[in-house]
């Protein structure tokens, strides 16, 4: 089977910085991939390189057969079958949770008014908040927007969705019914791909754990390899840091 | 004094009539200056540097030439070309791209002012560019503006009356005219004017007071603006 995601020897600088030293990695379809590392190693970065919200400069991407950073591929399409999942939720501030949901299948697909409410009261619901609909952003806890903007991607049948550090702008008490939702979308079989520092997030559904370091993967594997024998000495260090840190919350 | 108004009262119709001019001068040149200025605040804020740079120079000259001097340009250049254009239109030009520099500032000032991770998540749903502003930056910027917009409405609702200098049947040369005809009425034929703008700007404000309301969001003002709840 070729993978869903090919991601391959990705360069990215900023002024004379290098965030992202030539990082390379696949996903298979319904896989849930973890990144973890230092804040500064180039994490978020790479998830803008891959759906080209960041331009790298070097490397190629393929989402199936599609290379995303040929300068001649519809970037507008590719994105449309990538969601993105924004640390700071990014909601559009204008509209309710209903017209966030459903703007993109009408702007970008074309899709009837009465399709695209359909469609998005189900992903509404399918985050558990059916009820908000009607609710615009300001009137909704950070738990409940980073919510409402997965149900946007999910609109949009992504075939994989990029998080990035999707808890770390929120509430400890508010983490919990966001990283339900994900755990819930990995074991329905979406392939995610997901910066963060919740272990227990990890623990629960990752196939596979990428730890990065100053620009490059200092050591990849499953979650239960890299917690018991990393092979890498800063991999135990990192993790056993923010296990201290974040605790384990499942 | 109650002679007089006994006096003015056959002129009434002419000043009502003649503000009407002014009311539609005023629809044409701010629809002139929404237009460019939207036009000329996007090109300040997502264009490149040069159609950035041209913008900047647009604003700059518009906003620094007296509006008089603009409209005897707009008015007594085109011929000089052999191009005829009517007072009305002189106006709405002058008026409405001066209007513009102004109005662009207002909208620029509110697109920064919306986080640029709209932009982004609009970008990171397959929205084109164009898409992304049509669809989620301008409905945010121009519900931003209102406040902004409501200052520079009533102050080119002012402006109507500069072109009288241009020879234009507006009000405040119809009550010039009422004056000529019989001076001791020139008092009141201002003041007349001057209620007449009273009306329009307050009629203005409140229609701009419930437009706000009506597009108002919960979440979705200018920093520092009260919120009303």
């Amino acid at each position: 089977m070729s993978p869903l995601l090919r991601v391959e020897d990705i360069h990215k600088r900023y002024g004379r910085e290098e965030v992202l030293k030539g990082v390379s990695f696949e996903m298979m379809k319904g896989e849930t991939k973890v990144v973890i590392g230092p804040s500064g190693t180039g994490k978020s970065t790479l998830l803008r390189c891959i759906n080209r919200l960041t331009p790298a400069d070097k490397g190629r991407v393929w989402l199936e057969d599609e290379e995303i950073t040929h300068t001649r591929t519809n970037i507008n399409k590719i994105r449309s079958q990538i969601g993105f999942v924004f640390q700071s939720f990014n909601l559009f501030s204008h509209l309710t949770a209903l017209g966030n949901v459903r703007i993109a299948p009408m702007k970008v697909k074309g899709m009837k008014k009465a399709e695209a409410n359909r469609l998005a009261m189900e992903e509404l619901e399918r985050v558990g908040l059916g009820d908000k609909a009607g609710a615009y952003p300001a009137e909704l806890s950070g738990g409940q927007q980073q919510r409402v903007s997965i149900a946007r991607a999910l609109a949009m049948f992504p075939k994989l969705i990029l998080f990035d550090e999707p808890t770390s702008a929120l509430d400890p008490e508010l983490i919990g019914e966001v990283l339900e939702v994900m755990i819930s979308l990995a074991k329905e079989g979406m392939t995610m791909l997901v910066v963060t520092h919740e272990m227990g997030f990890a623990r629960a559904v990752a196939d596979e754990i990428i730890f990065m370091e100053k620009g490059v993967v200092v050591e990849y594997g499953p979650p239960a390899q890299l917690f018991t024998r990393p092979q890498h000495r800063r991999t135990g260090e990192f993790l056993n840091k923010i296990t201290e840190l974040y605790g384990e919350t499942d | 004094m109650i002679e007089s108004l006994k006096e003015l009262g056959p002129f009434i119709p002419g000043l009502l009539r003649a503000s009407l001019i002014n009311i539609g001068l005023f629809f044409s040149l701010i629809t002139v200056g929404f237009a460019v200025g939207t036009l000329v605040a996007l090109l300040q804020v997502y264009g490149g540097r040069t159609s950035g740079t041209l913008a900047r120079i647009y604003e700059w000259i518009f906003r620094s030439i007296p509006a008089l001097v603009l409209l005897f340009l707009f008015y007594y250049g085109p011929p000089r070309f052999g191009v005829d254009i009517s007072g009305f239109m002189a106006a709405t030009l002058a008026l409405g791209f001066r209007s513009s520099a102004y109005q662009s500032q207002i909208f620029r000032g509110a697109i920064q002012c919306l986080a640029s991770g709209q932009m982004m998540a609009a970008r990171s749903v397959g929205m084109s560019r164009v898409r992304s502003i049509v669809s989620i930056i301008l409905p945010q910027a121009f519900r931003l503006s209102i406040p902004g917009w409501t200052n520079e409405f009533s102050s080119v609702i002012k402006d109507t009356t500069l072109a009288y200098a241009v020879g234009f049947n507006e009000v405040l040369r119809t009550a010039r005219i009422i004056m000529d005809s019989a001076y001791e009425l020139a008092m009141l034929a201002f003041i007349a004017v001057a209620v007449v703008f009273l009306v329009l700007t307050s009629a203005g404000n409140m229609a701009m007071g419930g437009l706000e309301r009506r597009f108002r969001i919960p979440g979705l003002q200018m920093p520092g603006s009260r919120s009303e709840d």
